[in-house]
């Protein structure tokens, strides 16, 4: 399956290398690069590059690249998979997931590495298990130590591995108990130039933080199931009792995970919080252009719209621009010609308005098409889809938990265009 | 560091002071902590020395320093194979983590340094031993991974050591083996594949995704090594772990299509012969009557094709899938439509996972529109999306296009020509150049708009328009002389090549239509010729030599001079061709025949070019696959089989034993229901590691010979037999019956303190981690049935607790039981009142299938909030002791039969009612062999009692049957039989038997009596008798008619009673209305209409008498 693993950042260096079964030259990374120099923007590098005696598939995540070097047939899909939870694992035991973060835990990545896999097949993925073979990094951890000489690595057999819930560690105790469920939905919007929706759904996902001793036995009910369309589990959820009376039932594993993810039923007309009045134009005579966007609010169910935030790549022909916003600040970028503006808090009585000219460069032609607005804000306490969480109960231990449901509502790939 | 430098380097001068080395590792561990500085170090050699110094050290914390390093050189690729033999010293370490670093290390650089190698064998051989699995797994894992060619029969001992070894963890870790030493040593195949038998045989769901794998690369080809494990397989599939899941699915995939007819014809040509007929008596699926008349699908990929449907829902892209393609190739076209919202969700993933997954969808939308096109919009491109994917968006929006929604499709193609990608903008152009050539009507706007973009200011976009044009007027040329001409008219302003060298052809192949303007763009051409790209200057030359046939009079000379051009041109294709033309059109006397057939090779009419998807035939290659990714046959492919025209012998899947043991694991999360396993608690999700604390007492039985601990693994086994046949629908009655019974037992024993086993523990070097079964199957390999048994119980072991009484092994028989499902075991008094638990069974509606009111105090107890708003089914309100005469004594020659409802959530299936029937013997000799015989064939799904073996005078004796009566009243008959005799005989429920008692609030009542109104209700007023006007008594009326539970009321005239139907689970919905002078309306709202009216005459008559 899997032969190697590079990690590449953008500037085309490899900085770590891991092998699973024999070892395999990095110069195979040249394919891989000569694709990378031809693609102008690093997401344009493609995903699967064939090469005479591999195949490379990659994975471009957090201005890093994930090489892995494949030499037989193998569901892609399986790959990059894998690919993205190495990502996601070093983002949980480091914080973040970046160059030197992984420069620093060198060592430690690449033993998470071998756990992760043995002969190329994933043997552990389960952030609770390898939490037990390999224990995350924490100042107080590191200053133990070092004073003791104790190490990092477990010496037992995680308990979740060869049971039939592997991922939930075994012998879990907390002084507070608490679940936290997070109910995040985007709006995925296209509308046109006059406003009009050309498409909308929203996707929600409900994360949780379950921080409980023992082996809580949990149920989660919404009061709506019904608006869920879509839906995909933590494995840890019980398919058939989802099926048969719409709650999740489920044994949760001990931290931060993905309970669900949703979409809802797209025949529930998405309401579309925000509206977006603008006029981008270019003078046909003249290197001139104007711009005049106006956000405000549209429905929002009576709550603020927070952390709006509005991004517009510009024509590549713009010189340079002069704005001024009457709320929030924007920022400007020549040579990537991406304009930021952020507004912040939506107040309905005092619309933001950005406006001002652009300036072309000298002889350029009007350009054809007038860049699209990418629109990110959030709402708190509001799930835009009217989902609601019923009640969560808990059985198979005594204690009471204290539990928590928080909604909120952001943009996902909301898109105008002009 | 920096003075342990200093010290390394005076130590090296003077050969070895071991003052200096004391000074490198006094300073050592305050200065370097996790390795952070070596960035001090500036060249190799000396950090590679001091390394040395540090490993031949005697401090660990020195060692660990000194390996973190090394593996940190590993990890950015420099070589540290010279520091091997300071390395391997260190193999044998008792620190933990050192010796994880240098297995690192070791498996690195074994293969290069081989014959040093082996000095760390003999110490991983030694750790294959340890009592700890965890130290087993990881010498296993070490072990294989060493290249080393020398070592292949020891690592061979030590994988079919493993394969059989007691933690699923090791074994697991084996069938990781087989792989590298497969790729190591190919000739050591077939013993390899027996351990591949071996461990497909396993029931553990950790291992079976590995051996899969390990199959699927050392003998895929080896299918009949899957007959027996495939319905395990497919029942466990949903409890492996994911990336097990990928591996399994693609392979069934791989079987199915090898082993099943094909479900796509029309017209099956699948005959009844003799084997379906023996299916269709064991296994009921083949009922679902989905199939075609005469395309009976086998029940065996029925089973796949339900088992995979619900890991649709994983959160892992690839079992989604994988899962996708299964149901392409595999599933009934119909059926297939199940993956398309699972897909689009997919779309919302990484951009990477967009893109294989985009790519399988355009595969399939040419197949199949009608799948992905209410999801159109999904495919919208937004302006963020990377090149790879608009493109991807873009081809399965051309495939989707019909006469329905190509004004939609073109309108969004509008906004993507104005994109600023100009990359995207020519493909866009493309896109509508295909959906102008498959949808006539929209061909001449298309055209319009296509021609209106050669007004573009962006060339791309020019040249590409005129390129598509180009083909669409090849395909009508007639009507659109005015368009050749606007493009001549354009030919100056475009510069693209290839834009120019399509106009020009254009001019050339419909001269005829353009007599004017065509001689006046050869003249054009031949003042600029010298200094036009090759592919123009080719097409120049075809222009002019096309009207030079046409149209010799105006052309001749310039004709010449062009090919004169030609002739001398740097080009050497542009030279031949030129001379080639010339030889064709020019006479002379050298061009002989050809000459007169010029006109006809230079203006044969040409087929008009089809414009179709890349994807068109990429289905040739199992989707999801990397060869399907890449479109050429990627190393390791397995192509996928046609169907067989007939399916191969379907019994070869057939276990021997009872069932096969499809599924030890009621833990199964996800299929469960194991939340209401609140006595049992933590067994429910147990394993072998939960055991050791409490299964001590039972780790007994080393002797696998010995009549108990055979017998415990049996009863073992008919649980997990019966779960599944349980689960699959089916119900091979005699076997099932006596298993769940047995089962029943055990059930009741669990709570009770370990029992000590007469046997004494001899375990060999069984550690106290394991339990006595565990052990034993490493130990019998003796007979075949015995050993399979035990495994499963070991398994099986972690949900029951190992205890058992002794008293269920006396009982079973389970010799009998292994080799015919008609023998019984001997059970005196099976009273499933009585149990305290329950088989947590896969069900569909689970919470009513095993929730006894003992249960439900429970629960009370331990939960937060234990009464949810939803429906949930309860215990009985009141148990009627009315009971029925099943059979008199006297037509029953002395063995009398009477019959009641105890209103017990049934155990077998939660469809089934439950029924006690009390045998009592009037007779003065012993009755023996009571069994149930022969039933209705027409008639219901009923689960039998386990054949009593001996009912002794005076005796009586309770059992339990459970009957599926399709919530009607229709009777159950069958016939009860002793040894001797016969008796027919019949049970009639009242329908208010059929329900379960369902508790709700007040609010969810009115909610769903709203959605029952209109034909679902049905209402009577009726006068009361005078002692039933307060609450209690209606209560207690109605709920001897009728197994309904009260609901919560706020008005004291309005009394409200709920339930379901045990069988579909429908809701029945009562509400008794008082109303002045003792009237009062019963309304019954349930959506099962012949239910309802009867339910409302037995409650008239209740509450009316007097």
């Amino acid at each position: 399956m899997i032969n190697s693993l590079f990690l590449i950042n953008p500037s085309g260096e490899i900085f770590l290398e891991k092998h699973w079964k024999s070892v395999v030259s990095r110069s195979v990374c040249d394919y891989f690069l000569e694709a990378k120099e031809k693609a102008l923007e690093p997401e344009d590098v493609p995903p699967v590059i064939h090469t005479p005696h591999h195949y490379l598939i990659s994975i471009y995540r957090d201005k890093l690249f994930f090489l892995s070097v494949i030499q037989t047939e193998v569901p892609p899909l399986f790959v990059i998979e894998f690919l993205h939870r190495v990502a996601e694992m070093i983002q949980d035991y480091f914080g973040e997931c970046s160059e030197t973060v992984v420069k620093d835990h060198m060592v430690m990545v690449y033993e998470l590495l071998e756990e992760m896999l043995d002969n190329g097949f994933p043997l552990a993925t389960e952030s609770n298990v390898l939490k037990e073979m390999i224990r995350p990094p924490t100042i107080l951890r590191s200053v133990v130590n070092t004073l003791t000489g104790t190490s990092n690595v477990g010496d037992t057999l995680p308990t979740g591995q060869p049971s039939t819930i592997p991922w939930r560690r075994a012998g879990v105790r907390y002084t507070n108990n608490e679940a936290y469920f997070d109910v995040v939905e985007e709006i995925d919007a296209i509308l046109d130039q006059s406003g009009t929706t050309v498409f909308a759904e929203i996707q929600g996902v409900v994360e949780a933080c379950v921080k409980l001793s023992g082996m809580p036995d949990l149920t989660l009910s919404f009061m709506n199931p019904r608006l869920l369309d879509d839906v995909s589990f933590h494995p840890c959820v019980r398919y058939k009792l989802w099926e048969s009376e719409r709650v999740l039932s489920f044994i949760p594993p001990d931290g931060n995970f993905t309970l669900m993810t949703y979409h809802v039923n797209a025949q529930n007309l998405v309401a579309i919080p925000v509206y977006v009045k603008q006029s981008i134009s270019f003078f046909e005579c003249g290197s001139d252009g104007r711009l005049d966007v106006t956000v405000g609010p549209k429905q929002t169910m009576g709550k603020t719209v927070e952390g709006v935030m509005v991004t517009v790549h510009l024509p590549k022909t713009i010189l340079s621009i002069n704005l001024t916003a009457t709320q929030g600040s924007y920022t400007y970028d020549n040579g990537t010609k991406l304009l930021v503006w952020d507004i912040g808090k939506l107040n309905p009585q005092k619309l933001p308005n950005l406006r001002g000219s652009l300036s072309l460069q000298a002889g350029a032609p009007k350009p054809e098409e007038n860049p699209s607005l990418n629109i990110d804000l959030n709402i708190q306490q509001l799930a835009i889809s009217g989902l609601k969480v019923n009640r969560l109960d808990m059985f198979g231990e005594k204690y009471k938990p204290f539990k928590g449901v928080k909604y909120i509502t952001k943009a996902g790939k909301f898109q105008v265009r002009t | 560091m920096l003075s342990m430098s200093t010290n390394n380097l005076s130590y090296n001068d003077q050969g070895g002071s071991d003052s200096a080395v004391e000074v490198g590792q006094e300073t050592t561990p305050t200065s370097s902590n996790a390795g952070a500085g070596f960035g001090l170090f500036s060249t190799n050699f000396k950090k590679n020395d001091d390394l040395k110094e540090m490993l031949e050290s005697n401090k660990d914390s020195l060692k660990l320093d000194a390996m973190k390093r090394i593996i940190a050189l590993i990890a950015k690729g420099k070589n540290a194979s010279e520091l091997f033999p300071a390395v391997v010293k260190n193999v044998a370490s008792k620190n933990i983590e050192l010796k994880k670093l240098v297995y690192v290390y070791l498996v690195r650089y074994a293969e290069e340094q081989q014959d040093l190698a082996l000095l760390s064998i003999s110490t991983f051989q030694r750790a294959l031993k340890d009592p700890n699995q965890l130290i087993r797994a990881s010498a296993l894992r070490v072990l294989s991974s060493i290249r080393v060619p020398i070592i292949v029969p020891i690592m061979m001992l030590a994988i079919k050591e493993a394969a059989s070894d007691m933690s699923p963890y090791v074994r697991k870790t084996s069938a990781h083996a087989i792989q590298k030493l497969y790729s190591l040593d190919p000739d050591q195949k077939e013993h390899l594949i027996e351990v591949i038998d071996k461990l497909l045989k396993d029931k553990s769901t950790l291992v079976a995704g590995s051996v899969v794998m390990a199959f699927e690369e050392v003998c895929p080809d080896r299918i009949d090594l899957i007959h027996k494990n495939y319905r395990k397989l497919c029942n466990l599939l949903v409890d492996v772990e994911e990336w097990g899941q990928v591996v399994i699915i693609t392979m069934l995939t791989r079987y199915a299509r090898t082993q099943f007819t094909s479900p796509w014809k029309e017209d099956g040509l699948f005959d009844e012969n003799s084997e379906t007929a023996f299916y269709e008596s064991d296994e009921k699926k083949t009922k679902n009557g989905d199939e075609k008349k005469s395309y009976m699908m086998d029940p065996d990929h029925r089973l796949l094709l339900r088992n995979t449907k619900p890991l649709l829902q994983s959160r892992n892209t690839a079992v989604v899938v994988s899962v996708a393609q299964l149901y392409w190739h595999l599933a009934p076209k119909h059926e297939v439509g199940v993956i398309t919202k699972s897909l689009v969700r997919l779309l919302r993933s990484h951009r990477e996972v967009q893109y294989v997954v985009l790519q399988n969808i355009a595969t399939m939308s040419i197949q199949r529109k009608g799948m992905f096109e209410p999801y159109m919009k999904s495919f919208y491109v937004r302006s963020t999306d990377a090149t790879h994917i608009k493109s991807l968006k873009l081809e399965i929006l051309t495939s989707l296009a019909n006469e329905a929604n190509i004004s939609t499709i073109l309108r969004e193609f509008q906004t993507y020509v104005k994109s600023q990608d100009k990359q995207f903008a020519a493909g866009t152009i493309q896109a509508i150049g295909r959906c102008a050539t498959n949808i006539s009507e929209v061909t001449d706007t298309c055209l319009q708009g296509l021609v209106l973009l050669l007004s573009n200011r962006d060339e791309t976009v020019v040249a590409e328009s005129v390129v598509v044009i180009k083909k669409l007027l090849q395909t009508q040329p007639t009507q659109h002389s005015d368009i050749i001409k606007h493009m001549a008219k354009l030919f100056d302003n475009i510069a693209v090549p290839m834009a120019r060298a399509s106009i020009l052809w254009l001019m050339g192949e419909y001269c005829e239509r353009v007599p004017q303007i065509a001689p006046d763009v050869l003249r054009k051409m031949a003042k600029s010729f010298t200094s036009e790209e090759d592919i123009v200057k080719l097409q120049t030359v075809n222009l002019a030599a096309k009207l030079y046939l046409t149209n010799s009079k105006q052309t001749k000379l310039l004709t010449q001079y062009i090919l004169n051009l030609g002739k001398y041109d740097q080009n050497y294709d542009i030279r031949d061709r030129t001379r080639f033309i010339r030889q064709l059109i020019v006479p002379n006397e050298k061009s002989g025949a050809l000459g007169k057939y010029a006109r006809r090779i230079l203006l044969a009419p040409k087929p008009a070019p089809v414009l179709e998807s890349t994807y068109k035939d990429r289905d040739r290659y199992q989707l999801g696959t990397l060869s399907h990714t890449i479109n050429t046959k990627a190393s390791g492919y397995l192509e996928l089989s046609d169907w067989p025209a007939v399916a191969p012998d379907q019994s070869v899947r057939n276990v021997e034993v009872i069932e096969p043991v499809k599924e030890w694991a009621p833990s199964l999360g996800k299929t469960g229901k194991s939340k209401l396993s609140k006595s049992s608690d933590d067994k429910f999700y147990s394993d072998s590691g939960e055991e050791k604390e409490k299964g001590s007492g039972s780790s007994s039985s080393e002797d696998s010979s010995s009549e108990e601990s055979s017998s415990e693994a049996e009863s073992d086994e008919e649980k997990s037999s019966s779960q599944s046949s349980e689960e699959s629908d089916k119900s091979s009655s005699q076997s099932e019956k006596s298993s769940s019974e047995s089962d029943s037992e055990q059930k009741k024993t669990t709570k009770k303190p370990p029992q000590k086993k007469t046997v004494k523990p001899t375990a060999k070097d069984s550690d106290s981690d394991e339990n006595g079964n565990v052990a034993k199957e490493t130990s019998s390999s003796s007979a075949e049935e015995t050993s399979s048994g035990s495994e499963s119980g070991s398994d099986a072991d972690s949900h029951s607790g190992t205890e058992r009484k002794k008293k269920t092994k006396s009982k079973a028989k389970p010799k009998m039981e292994v080799k015919s499902t008609k023998e019984v075991s001997l059970l005196k008094e099976v009273s499933l009142l009585d149990l305290d638990d329950f088989t947590p069974t896969p069900v569909t509606r689970p919470k009513m299938s095993v929730l006894s009111p003992s249960l439900l105090g429970d629960l009370e107890g331990l939960s937060l909030s234990n009464i949810s708003s939803t429906i949930q089914v309860s215990g009985p309100a009141f148990v009627p002791e009315k009971s029925h005469d099943l059979l008199h004594r006297m037509t029953g020659k002395g063995l009398s039969a009477q019959y009641q409802f105890p209103r017990q959530p049934c155990l077998y299936q939660p469809t089934m009612v439950s029924v006690q029937i009390s045998l009592t013997n009037t007779t003065d000799h012993p009755l023996e062999q009571i069994h149930i015989g022969d039933r209705d064939p027409t008639g219901l799904d009923m689960h039998c009692f386990n054949a009593i073996e001996c009912l002794l005078p005076e005796a009586s004796v309770t059992v339990s049957l459970g009957v599926d009566f399709n919530d009607s009243t229709q009777a159950a008959n069958f016939q009860l039989c002793t040894k001797e005799d016969q008796f027919s005989v019949s049970i009639q429920p009242a329908v208010g038997e059929l329900f379960l008692p369902a508790t709700m609030t007040e609010q969810d009542f009115r909610k769903e009596q709203g959605k029952l109104l209109g034909m679902n209700e049905s209402s009577a007023t009726i006068t009361m008798a005078a002692e039933n006007t307060t609450r209690q008594p209606i209560s207690r009326q109605v709920a001897t008619v009728a197994n309904l539970g009260v609901v919560p009321s706020g008005q004291d005239n309005i009394h409200r009673f709920a339930g379901k139907t045990a069988s579909s689970g429908a809701l029945v919905l009562v509400t008794v209305e008082l109303r002045e002078l003792s009237a009062a309306l019963i309304t019954i709202n349930t959506e099962k209409s012949v239910m309802g009216p009867m339910l409302l005459r037995d409650l008239k008559r209740a509450l009316a008498r007097a």
